[in-house]
């Protein structure tokens, strides 16, 4: 089993999440981050008070899935969250060592 | 509110609406040496026969207004704010909005009125206490307008200034906001009320009224006889409370991380709501402060429409040049100041001149807001010197070219005279008279503020402790979160 973690640009979130859907993923998890990477921050100004903030709002998505279906979650999450713009994001892959699903007890793939 | 103005045909109608009101006096009147059909005017009329002078239209207008310019305050000054101020310290700012209102109210009726509306004798800095705790008012006793013979009852009166009473000291938490204890604030509002607010509103809107005026030349507050114009509180208002501010932030002192850390506003959504509410309310402050509804409450009300709708827009527009990008805070900016400025003036311009003055005024207020302010280091957090007292000077000297009649200005009436005479008006004379009135508030609502202040700081303590400060006032001084997600 795999977990994928995608850190993606916010308004991509609903194409990343159909994507995902039509690979048969029955789950995932949403959470709004602030980061930086490559990107610079952006500058707002507030009556002439200047912030240029280095952390930009995004979005991680995390994804558990069988081992065989990951290179999958990973390229169609790829496609859908990219903009070919600096900023889109990155995709991490981890181990999983145990999944359960607590309503039945059932583990592992079974409980994905 | 204001001092000399008004029109002549508020004068006949007054007249027209006596007549009607109370025929038996009036045909006695009419039997003096009326040259004309208009019904002769009363001078110096007796209590009863001012109470017949009270017309339905102009008392339901002067409650609505009433009403209106407390919705200024709560909830849309403490909106405004609280869209500016981090979300750890969103409650604060509503809970000192809500209280200084409340608490100034009960002021107001202890001692506020009394010291700003009675007379002070030979004194013409504040009233007397002849009416503290409203001594002497009932439902039948009156207030003067503007026009001779017309009347509003004084309850409609005593509540319309005091909800100007209320959102005053509201106005100057934004200076100090996020780090100011509560209690001081509250001690503070009530002296500064009694100090400077009710004696400043004494010197500028006090007067005996134009049916007693010509029999007592000198009743009127000190900037009244000086002639200083201000209708509906451009000194009073925002000059007085944007000072206090300014002092108030420079004594405080600035918050932990300013100008090292981001303080961006938490919802600008908020703040958008209550400048909007602030506009609509402002109609009420302004158009209200005519204390009768005709010709000339169109005019102010007009004004403080497109006064405010070209500040706006200049605000946006210096913004797109300068940045590249409008901004909804800037925007909304542009409005409160436009709202600020033509308050005193709102009376008397036309509506073009009222645009000018809410397009320079802009330029002003965005100078002090983004560039002053950034010179000079000081840490008035929610602009309340750069677009309160900055924007109520221009209001208030622009006030002496807009009022020009041969700008189409409604000039000013001389009520020494009974019935009221238009005065001869000369824009040079007049601007050194709203600059003495300028300066006379700067001077004392400055002076007395920085006293007021100092005591607090060294005997109380102004400011919370720094981990306070850090972790938010909502939480610290309050017990509770704005937000509980």
């Amino acid at each position: 089993m795999k977990l994928v973690i995608a850190i993606i640009k916010p308004f991509k979130l609903d194409e990343v999440r159909e994507a995902l859907s039509t690979l048969g993923v029955q789950g995932m998890t949403v959470t709004e981050v602030k980061g930086f990477g490559r990107q610079k921050g952006q500058t707002e100004i507030y009556r002439g008070a200047e912030y240029s903030t280095n952390m930009v709002p995004k979005i991680k998505v995390e994804v558990a899935c069988a081992t065989d279906l990951a290179p999958r979650v990973v390229e169609a999450i790829g496609h859908a969250a990219n903009t070919g713009a600096i900023g889109d994001g990155k995709i991490f892959v981890l181990d999983i060592d145990q999944a359960v699903r607590i309503r039945t007890g059932e583990t592992d793939e079974t409980a994905l | 509110m204001t001092l000399h103005s008004r029109l002549a045909g508020g004068l006949a109608t007054a007249g027209l609406a006596a007549f009607a009101a109370l025929p038996a006096w009036a045909q006695g009147a009419a039997s003096a040496p009326a040259a004309s059909t208009t019904p002769a005017l009363i001078k110096a009329p007796t209590p009863e026969q001012a109470l017949a002078m009270i017309n339905k239209g102009d008392t339901t207008w002067m409650l609505i207004s009433s009403a209106l310019v407390l919705m200024m305050s709560v909830p849309a000054l403490a909106l405004f704010y609280g869209g500016l101020v981090r979300t750890k310290n969103m409650l604060s700012v509503l809970m000192q909005v809500l209280m200084i209102v409340s608490v100034a109210s009960l002021v107001w009726v202890g001692w506020g009125y009394s010291l700003a509306f009675t007379s002070g004798g030979d004194n013409h800095f504040v009233g007397g206490l002849g009416k503290a705790f409203l001594r002497g008012v009932d439902a039948t006793t009156v207030a003067a307008t503007f026009s001779n013979n017309v009347y509003i009852p004084e309850y409609a009166y005593i509540v319309f200034q005091m909800t100007f009473a209320c959102i005053t000291p509201a106005l100057i938490v934004g200076a100090f906001a996020e780090r100011i204890k509560f209690t001081p604030l509250i001690l503070f509002v009530v002296a500064w009320l009694t100090l400077v607010y009710f004696p400043i509103a004494h010197c500028v809107w006090y007067w005996a009224g134009p049916d007693y005026l010509p029999d007592a030349p000198t009743d009127g507050g000190y900037l009244w006889a000086l002639g200083a114009l201000d209708f509906a509180g451009g000194t009073v208002v925002h000059i007085n409370a944007g000072i206090a501010g300014l002092v108030g932030c420079l004594i405080v002192g600035p918050r932990v991380g300013y100008k090292a850390e981001p303080m961006p506003p938490h919802s600008l959504t908020m703040t958008m709501i209550g400048a909007s509410l602030l506009w609509v309310g402002w109609f009420g402050f302004n158009a209200g402060s005519n204390l009768e509804a005709n010709g000339v409450t169109g005019v102010a009300f007009i004004n403080t429409f497109v006064a405010t709708a070209a500040a706006a827009v200049a605000w946006a527009v210096i913004e797109q040049v300068r940045h590249g990008k409008p901004s909804l805070l800037g925007a909304a900016s542009g409005a409160v100041a436009g709202l600020v400025a033509i308050t005193p003036a709102s009376g008397y311009a036309h509506p073009g001149t009222a645009i000018i003055l809410g397009f320079v005024t802009s330029g002003v207020c965005f100078f002090f807001v983004t560039t002053v302010k950034n010179k000079l280091g000081y840490d008035d957090s929610l602009d309340v010197f750069g677009v309160h007292c900055i924007g109520g000077i221009v209001g208030a000297l622009g006030t002496a070219i807009v009022a020009d009649p041969a700008l189409g200005g409604q000039g000013f009436f001389d009520y020494t005279q009974f019935p009221a005479v238009a005065g001869s008006y000369d824009m040079g004379a007049q601007l050194v008279t709203q600059a003495r009135a300028v300066l006379l508030t700067l001077a004392w609502s400055g002076a007395v503020s920085a006293i007021l202040f100092s005591i607090l700081k060294f005997t109380t303590g102004l400011r919370p402790v720094r981990d306070v400060e850090l972790e938010g006032l909502d939480i610290n001084e309050h017990g509770e979160r704005a937000y509980n997600i």
